[in-house]
């Protein structure tokens, strides 16, 4: 049984099939609409989000799937102390697949060595977020047209955004992608990343704090948002959340082809008035995220084939 | 009584060998070998070929070791152990490449560090560091 745990669970081949699936997908959302059908997807999030959890019960919708589970820890079993091992072990008696998301990192890698069905990390803590790189993979393939040869910039919170260790790590599997990371002292990448991800691999980086500075370079703009929730000191955080705020100003010292992605949700890192540029994909990206998660559900259940022709 | 030979000649037990010196109290400290009934010897600063100086700790009796504890301490130790007052078997031991419960994960939002009855387990990264399963954070004794 396949899980999605890690981004780097499906081999650069198994990305591609999953992405052409997702392209097919948008092609022809109808087709795919009965593939699930009869099917469950149980969503079990330990820690509240919105989008990621509409999108995988959109998904799983999408597919003629039905979906159950819970959205806060509090409605849950686990308020009662029960541990995430029992939980799946249930679960798996209701479901045929499930998405946890936890603030606790691991917690999705611990339930699938319990679990009768496929589990998929939908975020824990501030580790690793596979379905949301699977989303900017797709995003950044659709406007670039190529995984490759291309320069990133991850700006904002790279210490505790999880997003961005999972993508960093799924990039580094293509070649000629130089990365620049840019953000405060305080939430630099964790060392892990740059020493065991990106050193040994020689992928070119950089390290700044300016935003500025680099933008001409840029051919994507990865921002992220400041999580209040990752800090146990609010005056770190009151300190930080402002550092990088993108407006119209810097986006004309970037290239026109330049994309600017975003996990969501955003508080005030993008200007409201950079949204009608054309160059923010970010809105892109939740579209992306339905599609996305709808192949993923239909490769962990082994449907990977396809849809079905509609008959009417 | 001659103590030198007491120490020399176990007849039946184990000799960890080739402690890197330094490293024997930390190492009896951490086999709690201060809690055993039986002769238990811990010599520092020996002379070694090899190394220069090295410790060594001499146990007589039988006793469990934590191989994977004893080889992420000091991967150059030698396990030897002695039955009738000669050597049946020796141990080289290596940087295991998986600990559990040897060191502990310190990551406060790790979920091994917070539900309870989950073993820490750490595995051996390319680049000889220990990393968490679950959250990947390094791993320190």
């Amino acid at each position: 049984m396949r899980h999605m745990i890690d981004p780097l669970d499906f081999s650069v081949q198994e990305v591609e099939n999953l992405l052409n699936l997702a392209d097919r997908i948008a092609a022809d959302p109808a087709r795919y609409q009965e593939v699930c059908r009869h099917k469950k997807l149980a969503t079990l999030f330990y820690e509240p989000s919105t989008r990621t959890r509409l999108s995988f019960e959109a998904a799983m919708l999408n597919l003629g799937g039905s979906v159950l589970g819970f959205a806060s820890a509090d409605s849950s079993s686990a308020a009662k102390g029960e541990s995430i091992a029992d939980t799946i072990r249930v679960i798996s008696c209701y479901a045929d697949i499930c998405a946890i998301r936890h603030p606790k990192e691991g917690a999705p890698l611990r339930a699938a060595m319990y679990s009768r069905i496929p589990v998929i990390n939908a975020g824990d803590g501030g580790h690793q977020h596979p379905t949301q790189t699977l989303t900017d993979l797709l995003t950044i393939r659709r406007r670039l047209g190529r995984l490759d040869g291309f320069t990133i910039g991850l700006c904002g919170d790279l210490k505790f955004g999880r997003t961005v260790h999972s993508l960093i790590k799924s990039l580094s599997r293509y070649s000629g992608i130089r990365f620049i990371l840019i953000s405060p002292e305080e939430l630099r990448v964790p060392d892990y990343v740059l020493r065991e991800v990106l050193d040994p691999q020689g992928i070119p980086y950089e390290e700044v704090t300016s935003l500025e500075e680099v933008m001409p370079r840029l051919d994507i703009l990865y921002m992220t948002r400041v999580q209040k929730e990752r800090f146990f000191n609010e005056e770190d955080y009151v300190r930080l959340k402002d550092t990088y705020i993108l407006t119209e100003d810097k986006m004309k010292l970037a290239k026109e082809t330049m994309a600017v992605l975003h996990p969501l949700p955003r508080v005030n890192e993008i200007a409201l008035a950079v949204d009608g540029d054309p160059r923010a994909a970010y809105f892109e990206q939740v579209q992306n995220g339905v599609y996305v998660r709808m192949a993923l559900i239909m490769t962990l259940l082994g449907l990977s084939d396809g849809g079905k022709e509609r008959t009417e | 009584m001659n103590t030198t030979r007491s120490i020399d000649s176990i007849v039946n037990g184990t000799v960890i060998d080739h402690i890197g010196a330094g490293k024997g109290m930390k190492i009896y400290s951490l086999l709690h070998l201060d809690g055993l009934e039986c002769p238990v010897v811990l010599i520092r600063n020996a002379r070694s070929g090899r190394y220069g100086k090295k410790d060594i700790i001499k146990i007589e009796g039988e006793i469990s070791l934590d191989l994977d504890l004893l080889g992420y301490v000091d991967h150059n130790i030698t396990v030897c152990t002695i039955r009738d007052g000669k050597v049946v078997e020796k141990k080289k031991l290596t940087l295991p490449k998986k600990l559990t419960n040897v060191i502990r994960c310190r990551n406060p939002r790790c979920i091994c560090t917070v539900e309870e009855g989950i073993d820490h387990v750490f595995t051996l990264t390319e680049h000889n560091t220990y990393r968490c399963i679950y959250c990947e954070s390094r791993g320190k004794m």
